[in-house]
């Protein structure tokens, strides 16, 4: 065996003084970082295979543990990062691609973080949600070109109605839809998770392409099930166990990449949600054998409506690339009811870490240039846009919103609240904290009780700041805001960025 | 009376309960000074694993107890008005019938100082037992039947 150049990444700082050898941290770590030696009544702890998930230090009793980020630095160089060398250090002895997990985490402008919001001051007061009426529900769907209202008779007498017919649509009660998160990719008790917080807040999951679960069809009325190009899992009673149904053509973690459940994974339950034989790889093509085209994706927007016999809005995923406009435009004429929007920043439960980090453009700007050019284009009010990749807070839906979105989606911040902590690791298929994984020792970790609690609360905490925020500036329903980009303004942003964005700088007032 | 439910589904095996536990029971009742200084340490609440399997259980405090009924010296007793079965540890003379008698296999022996039964008393003065509150995935629940 050669010398293997790469040293450990974190470093387990544990406190002697604090340890009462109580094993916790043993029993809890599945990387087996922690040892107990008998003969000394110690732990102890093996740094290099430390993934920085941080398990044992929020279970450790006392206290005692610290992981920290390794001191040891390499001679600085501007050019060459630690990571680069890294890197290569890694290929060098394996040869193969490097895989990676979650959002892309690289320093490149966060635009959110760039863009202000705005309050009433004097010309226009502002509104006190505690005290007075805030709108925020959503509906997702294709609205109609025009409202004709007309008086209906009822006994008892007349009540208005509409003239023409409503397509179906999605009722949100606050817009933020959980991301599509494939059981597979997540453990099952995960997912349930997400299920159960959205049916009891009254929004969406979605299924990702891993087909549904049994124990799941009973949140129906809150699951969008996705139709992916590997179609595992999609039959017509599938298609109708959910409420909308999404096509996914793209991710963007990994814009144009398929995706590869290994065998070791496809364990029973997994393989009749799948309907793939047991221990057999599941392998997404990366393209949709049968799209080359947007007439190609008409017709399997019109097939997926005929299959559900046109009560659901069936909508679709691309992950945001240098030509999301025009493409996103094509979707809308070829019937979509939703397009779902997902940023380079987007999660991943696997993806190359080159693809991840360095293709795919930031969600803000796609989502800016895709309202604007829908609008010229006189096609917004025929869909609904979602947007995804790292929404992050409440103060991020909102500027979605103003920029254009109708709702967004939420993946990596709901694993958060589930207790993920941003390790990447989650192709290994260990998680310590029992999401990505199907080992039933860990997914035993995640009680869904607790998970859809959680969930609710973020749901109810991000509920509240939007309507606090909305209030401030003086609007009384989210609608009002769509779209809105008079109350944003950029700071520290070029003149381009400000006109892709279609707001405003710092300062500037009407 | 309010019980410990044991939901095994979620039961991690990390054994807070038993460390918990011990440390309610010692005499300093500081996990710190309770682990480094007290030889003692006695949990009264049994993790039980198999593969991933596993459960936490202590005295289920039968209706019908056999450890009361197996007891020679009276020092094991249920409380009529709150049900709880206890063992006075100044009148057990460790005699050992309890443990023989207890099917659940929850009953322990405390040789440390005088040999006593030590077994689970509902941590009487807490509004939840400890090893309930510090159960990280709410596998032990207690409540009413």
């Amino acid at each position: 065996m050669a010398l293997k150049l790469n040293q450990s990444e974190f470093e387990i700082d544990r406190d002697k003084e604090k340890c009462i050898a109580c094993q916790v941290c043993v029993r809890q770590c599945s990387n087996d970082v922690h040892e107990y030696d008998e003969d000394e009544g110690t732990v102890l702890s093996d740094n290099s295979r430390c993934v920085g998930c941080h398990r044992c230090e929020t279970l450790c009793p006392t206290g005692s543990i610290k992981i920290k980020q390794r001191g040891s630095e390499f001679k600085s160089n501007a050019n060459w990062s630690a990571e680069n060398m890294k890197n290569i250090y890694k290929q060098a002895e394996t040869g193969g691609v490097i895989l990676t997990g979650m959002g892309c985490d690289k320093p490149y402008p966060i635009y959110w973080d760039h863009i202000l919001f705005n309050a009433s001051q004097v010309t226009n007061p502002s509104i006190d949600p505690l005290r007075e009426p805030m709108e925020i529900r959503t509906f997702i769907g294709r609205k109609p070109d025009r409202l004709e209202i007309k008086a209906v008779k009822e006994p008892g007498g007349k009540t208005t109605g509409f003239k023409n017919n409503l397509e179906s649509q999605l009722e949100l009660s606050v817009p933020v839809l959980f991301s599509a998160m494939s059981y597979g990719s997540i453990s099952l008790n995960a997912v349930k998770s997400v299920a159960k917080a959205a049916s009891e807040f009254g929004t969406f999951y979605n299924t990702g392409e891993g087909g549904l679960h049994k124990d799941l069809r009973c949140y129906k009325k809150n699951t969008i099930v996705q139709v992916a190009s590997g179609r595992f899992g999609v039959d017509k009673d599938y298609l109708n166990s959910g409420a909308a149904v999404e096509i996914k053509i793209g991710q963007g973690a990994k814009p144009g990449i398929g995706g590869h459940l290994p065998g070791e994974k496809v364990n029973y339950d997994v393989s009749t949600t799948r309907m793939i034989p047991e221990g057999s790889d599941a392998i997404s093509p990366a393209p949709h054998h049968d799209i080359y085209s947007i007439e190609d994706l008409a017709q399997l927007i019109y097939a997926l409506k005929e299959a559900t016999e046109y009560k659901k809005p069936v909508g679709v995923k691309i992950s945001a690339v240098h030509n999301v406009a025009p493409i996103a435009s094509g979707i809308v004429r070829a019937g979509a009811d939703f397009i779902s929007i997902d940023g380079f920043r987007g999660g991943t439960g696997a993806a190359p870490q080159v693809i991840r980090d360095n293709v795919g453009i930031p969600i803000e700007l796609a989502l800016a240039s895709v309202d604007i050019r829908l609008r010229e284009e006189g096609i917004r009010h025929k869909v609904s846009l979602i947007v995804a990749g790292s929404i992050r807070s409440s103060a991020d839906v909102i500027k979605a919103i103003a920029l254009g979105a109708d709702a967004v989606y939420i993946g990596t911040a709901a694993l958060i609240a589930l207790g993920c902590h941003l390790c990447q690791k989650c192709y290994t298929s260990k998680c310590n904290w029992g999401i990505a994984t199907q080992d039933p020792y860990l997914t035993k970790r995640l009680n869904p009780e607790i998970g859809a609690r959680r969930l609710l609360n973020l749901l109810n905490a991000w509920s509240h700041e939007i309507k606090e925020m909305l209030g401030g500036a003086g609007i009384n329903a989210i609608e009002s805001l769509r779209g809105n980009r008079e109350h944003l303004r950029g700071v520290g942003l070029s003149e381009k960025e400000l006109s892709i964005l279609g707001i405003k700088h710092a300062g500037e007032a009407w | 009376m309010k019980k410990i439910y044991i939901k095994e589904e979620y039961c991690i095996a990390c054994r807070l309960c038993e460390i918990y536990c011990q440390v309610k029971h010692s005499k300093s009742k500081k996990i710190l000074k309770a682990f480094k200084n007290e030889t003692d340490m006695l949990s009264r609440v049994l993790v039980e694993e198999i593969g991933y399997n596993s459960f936490a259980i202590q005295c289920r405090h039968c209706e019908d107890a056999p450890c009361v009924e197996a007891c020679i010296s009276g020092a094991m007793q249920k409380n009529k008005n709150t049900g709880v079965v206890t063992c006075d540890e100044k009148k057990c003379v460790g005699c050992w019938m309890c443990i023989m008698t207890c099917p659940y296999g929850v009953i322990k022996r405390n040789l440390s100082e005088k040999k006593v039964a030590s077994k689970c008393d509902l941590c009487g003065d807490e509004e939840y037992p400890v090893c309930v509150r510090n159960c990280p995935n709410e596998a032990l629940q207690f409540k009413d039947i």
